[in-house]
């Protein structure tokens, strides 16, 4: 029973670090705790961070170690409630109107019934996890609904009357932290700051995500990016583009290019700002060569 | 007698439920439903060690990222009893070159404005009405907060909102119309995009050669964040401080000193390239310059290089939807922008405008919204 994985994963703090180890996503100490606390408090896990750190790929795996479906509500500015919750499906409404002609029919059935993200969630609680990626984008009015909805995880259709959840559902909230969120949502919700790794960690991450690299080619990887993030960037590069950049090295070096040379030529993937690269060019040499060392 | 309805709290537990009024004592907001999680969570996680109490209060506490350290802090001083740390979450900030208190500042001043009751509060509202009174540039900012929330450039929101008249069809609510008239096609429904004020940015030069500007400045910013519904003002001279939560204080004079107290670096020297690229680096504030009217008051002399003066203008407007300058220099007729590095950021604004009086400045704060030339066709005329 799905319950049952979420009692078992989320018997101990170390048990989810170490589930969610297994299903490729490295955690610290504080994420794991946040996690765990989330499921067994019933409260929505909120995670900030900067971007390509890995929120949302926190939410997949936690729904992975659950065995339930990943719900995704990518949140913009005007998402409203017929995004989010649900729609009828008024052509169909209609033919089914023209159709039945002088029969009865009832047009608000199921079938014509469109769930959004928020009521999918509502209908199988046990069976899904609820990703409200991005919420920082959406405006306040959407912030509002999503407070209602995660307060009392129900639903009033007008035509239908109110659903409610059978159990509180998993929700996790990222937010890129380009404003501030309602203190209200902070307060209902479990919070981890998502911060970048360090270097051990890093190369941990990087060497169970990309596809063959080196030991070596990793760590020299995580060293290198957390000194070129400690520059004044516009574009600090994160997780994704660090492997990546792995990547792009190891191709280069097996087509032939030796090691310093092979991390220049695909700095490309790492930085994608072009200000960013020249203020980085004349540091970079010494920088991959420090790494490499 | 009465019984209480619930058992007493174990006394192990007092210095948890305490932790929470130790937060708001300096400024963190933290609800009773918060420190009711945190306990939950100390049971939850055993607790093993004091990192299992540290985590499950970062957890359920949440600390906003920036004050982190602060907060840490507070939890040694209270947990460990270690009376050095409470130093340390007093001056924080102090070897941070961005500077934000989040909203703490106002929580504390709204507080103190609270306690002082009646007779104080009404006094130094008073003491504000009378200060526009006498004032040479009362007229001035009495015409920003008439003004200002109507005169501000526009934007379309992607929200749209009912409407009578003008607009696209509302096809999902004329369906529905259709649909529960069983068919018929009753008035079709419209509906239409919103406009709403841009947001509008103050960036205010406190260095020693913006001196005699400063105190104005800061009065007209205190009109604006009390007038436009999305402003934010940041002070900077050898650092950056946001000073919005001050501004927002209601009474002038309170505010102002608010926002003094915030300010470390006055009359100081000025690095006006380093200090707007850490603006930069902030995300939540370089998100906040995305499409915004960005409006820096300073002289723009920088001295020595002004290669990040003209990578950090370059970045603002390449967010802003419209970038000014304005200078107190430029209410010499005489001036021309002809520094070296006044003439590269030149092509990059939109306007370099006169700032060396209150008067002139509301005039162009309640002109953003309307067009106006490139500064660079302006300048290259004179």
């Amino acid at each position: 029973m799905p319950q049952d994985l979420a009692e078992t994963v989320a018997a101990s703090a170390d048990q989810v670090a170490s589930r969610l180890a297994a299903a490729s996503y490295v955690v610290d100490e504080g994420l794991a705790t946040a996690i765990f606390l989330a499921i067994r408090l019933g409260k929505p896990l909120l995670l900030e961070g900067t971007p390509g750190v890995g929120k949302t790929e926190a939410a997949k795996a936690v729904a992975e170690v659950l065995g339930r479906r990943l719900v995704r509500l990518q949140c913009y500015e005007g998402i409203d409630a017929a995004h989010a919750l649900y729609e009828w499906n008024y052509q169909r409404q209609l033919l089914a109107i023209r159709q039945a002609g002088e029969h009865e029919i009832d047009i608000y059935d199921d079938r014509f019934l469109i769930a959004r993200p928020l009521l999918q969630v509502l209908l199988a609680p046990h069976d899904s996890v609820l990703l409200v990626d991005e919420i920082d984008r959406s405006d306040h009015e959407f912030e509002a609904l999503l407070l209602e909805f995660l307060s009392d995880f129900q639903i009033s259709i007008p035509e239908r009357g109110t659903l409610s959840a059978a159990a509180g559902p998993i929700v996790v909230l990222t937010s890129n932290r380009t404003r501030e969120l309602a203190d209200a949502l902070r307060r209902r919700c479990v919070y981890h700051w998502i911060a970048y790794p360090d270097a051990a960690r890093e190369a941990a991450i990087i060497m169970l995500r990309a596809g063959d690299v080196a030991q070596e080619t990793a760590r020299a990887v995580a060293h290198a990016v957390r000194a070129i993030r400690a520059r004044p960037l516009a574009k600090p590069p994160g997780i994704a583009e660090a492997i990546e950049w792995a990547n792009a090295a190891t191709i280069l070096e097996k087509g032939g290019s030796p090691w310093p040379e092979a991390f220049r030529r695909a700095i490309g993937v790492l930085i994608k700002d072009e200000e960013d690269m020249a203020c980085l060019a004349p540091e970079l040499a010494r920088i991959v060569g420090e790494s490499l060392a | 007698m009465r019984q209480p309805a619930h058992p007493p709290l174990p006394r192990a537990a007092a210095p948890f439920l305490s932790f929470g009024r130790v937060l708001r004592r300096y400024g963190f907001a933290v609800a009773p439903e918060q420190t009711q999680s945190f306990m939950a969570a100390v049971t939850l996680l055993g607790p093993r060690s004091m990192q299992d109490i540290l985590e499950a209060a970062l957890a359920t506490l949440a600390p906003p990222p920036e004050r982190r350290d602060a907060f840490l802090a507070l939890f040694r001083s209270h947990f460990h009893g270690d009376p050095a740390a409470l130093l340390v979450a007093a001056n924080a900030e102090d070897d941070v070159r961005v500077k934000d208190d989040g909203d703490a500042r106002e929580r504390q001043a709204a507080t103190l404005q609270e306690r002082t009751g009646g007779a104080l509060a009404s006094a130094a509202e008073q003491l504000a009405v009378r200060d526009f009174a006498a004032d040479g540039e009362s007229a001035a900012l009495l015409s920003i907060r008439r003004a200002l929330a109507t005169s501000l450039p526009v934007r379309r929101t992607f929200r749209s909102v009912r409407t009578r008249s003008r607009g696209q069809f509302d096809v999902r609510r004329s369906l529905r119309g259709i649909v529960q008239a069983d068919g018929d096609v009753p008035r079709p429904l419209l509906r239409r995009r919103l406009s709403v004020p841009r947001k509008l940015l103050l960036l205010i030069d406190v260095s020693g050669s913006m001196k005699l500007q400063t105190t104005d400045y800061l009065t007209t910013a205190h009109a604006v964040v009390q007038s436009a519904a999305k402003a934010e003002v940041f002070a900077f001279g050898t650092r950056l401080t946001r000073i919005t939560p001050s501004l927002r204080i209601r009474a002038r004079g309170q505010a102002l000193a608010h926002a003094a107290d915030q300010v470390e670096d006055w009359d100081g020297g000025t690095r006006f390239g380093p200090t707007l690229l850490a603006f930069l680096a902030v995300p939540r504030f370089a998100a906040f310059a995305c499409g915004a009217a960005i409006v820096i008051l300073s002289d723009a002399l920088e001295r020595g290089d002004h290669a990040a003066m003209e990578m950090a203008i370059r970045r603002l407007s390449a967010r802003a939807f419209r970038l000014s300058l304005c200078t107190p220099l430029a209410g010499d007729p005489r001036f021309r922008p002809e520094t070296a590095a006044l003439r590269a950021i030149v092509p990059m604004l939109d306007d370099l405008v006169d700032g060396s009086s209150i008067a002139r400045l509301t005039d162009f704060i309640l002109s953003l919204g309307r067009p106006a030339a490139a500064a660079d066709a302006i300048w290259r005329r004179a």
